[in-house]
């Protein structure tokens, strides 16, 4: 969305929200980032091509990011990086927990009930939880 | 890196190539690599079956068609458009490598992606994952109502079906619907929260394009119009594609 479309402006965009959400001093980037960023591998099909091999070694300069930041979270804009960045944890020891950005915007709003909470770690499953009788 | 020299025949000339020359914009840069490599240094891809995008725009060059097309590594490529960003030709290689895949025969092409393809194209929801216009109104109406009465604040949220001259057409990705969908719910709230004037659509509601993906030029067309007139038809001034 950054590189192919809206340019970097609309990754600052993203980074007031983020920042907003989570607070300033919680925000970590990754190295490089914006237009320079790598592709997680999610995209372009792969995730539906049957190449699972060559998909997560694609995937290793995106783990390899994300776990230089040592950040317990890391937000996905799609579902195609959400799958993949996903998947790329589970073969890196569960190093992190991978989030679509509305779970953040809920839980720091307050509105997030017991059941939007699947990805979620330990240390933010209970926390401030919006209506916990409604648990399914 | 591969360690096999590449054999060179003479007299080849790329018909490939020169195809999508005659495609692109400024044929896309093609014939201007100054196989500086900073394509290649900065690609995921790069190393995977001894491939890299220089590389596969030199045998490109080269006219080494059959080598190209026949090669898994048009597959691997995500098209994230890196290497034209880094390039200091803005040369279109993933525009290369997507008309190699439109070359490829479609049932050779990856069974997972035509399946997705296929499968949006039986309706006019266009969801890869086959949901119909019923099963999609049903779980939205479903999961609605379940909030609006577990969830007393949020009690008059709105999740809008073919609402006619909304602002936002939202898709939605058919993973949730389909599988997860409790995850509808975070947006519906936040779009509710800043009253939001927006609306599913029974058709076109799903975000996702395989056709794309497998360079199916007329059926990825298809799809886009499918849901662009699904847009139109609600009279909606802002179609929000979440893929």
């Amino acid at each position: 969305m950054v590189r192919k479309t809206f340019g970097d402006p609309v990754a600052e965009d993203l980074r007031y929200v983020v920042k907003a959400v989570v607070g300033e001093e919680n925000f970590i980037d990754m190295h490089p980032n914006r237009s320079n960023n790598f592709c997680c591998g999610g995209g372009g099909g792969f995730l539906q091509s049957g190449f699972p091999e060559q998909r997560q070694y694609y995937g290793r300069l995106k783990a390899e990011q994300i776990m230089t930041t040592g950040a317990g979270y890391c937000i996905t804009p799609c579902h195609n990086c959400h799958a993949q960045v996903h998947d790329l944890s589970e073969i890196n020891d569960h190093k992190w927990e991978t989030l679509h950005l509305w779970t953040l915007i809920c839980l720091s709003m307050g509105i997030l009930g017991p059941n939007e909470r699947e990805y979620l770690g330990a240390d933010l499953k209970e926390v401030d939880m919006f209506h916990p009788e409604s648990a399914m | 890196m591969s360690s096999e020299v590449l054999q060179i025949k003479g007299g080849r000339k790329s018909t490939f190539k020169d195809h999508v020359m005659s495609l692109l914009p400024d044929g896309g840069n093609l014939n201007l690599c100054l196989t500086c490599g900073a394509c290649s240094s900065g690609c995921p891809a790069t190393g995977l079956e001894g491939m890299d995008p220089r590389k596969f725009l030199r045998m490109a060059a080269l006219g080494m068609d059959e080598e190209i097309l026949n090669n898994d590594w048009i597959w691997w490529c995500s098209m994230c458009t890196r290497c034209m960003y880094v390039c200091p030709m803005k040369i279109n290689i993933p525009q290369l490598v997507f008309n190699a895949r439109a070359q490829v025969p479609r049932e050779e092409r990856p069974k997972g992606i035509v399946g997705s393809c296929d499968m949006a194209l039986r309706n006019d929801t266009c969801s890869a994952m086959g949901a119909t216009e019923e099963d999609f109104q049903f779980v939205v109406e479903d999961v609605l109502e379940e909030y609006q009465e577990s969830q007393p604040e949020f009690a008059e949220m709105l999740a809008p079906i073919n609402k006619q001259g909304a602002e936002f057409f939202l898709n939605q990705n058919s993973r949730e619907p389909v599988t997860e969908p409790d995850e509808m719910v975070p947006l519906w709230k936040i779009l509710h929260s800043v009253g939001a004037d927006w609306t599913y659509g029974t058709k076109g509601w799903a975000a996702e394009n395989y056709c794309l993906f497998m360079a199916d030029n007329e059926n990825w067309e298809k799809i886009v119009r499918v849901k662009a007139k699904a847009v139109d038809d609600l009279g909606c001034k802002v179609w929000l594609n979440t893929e």
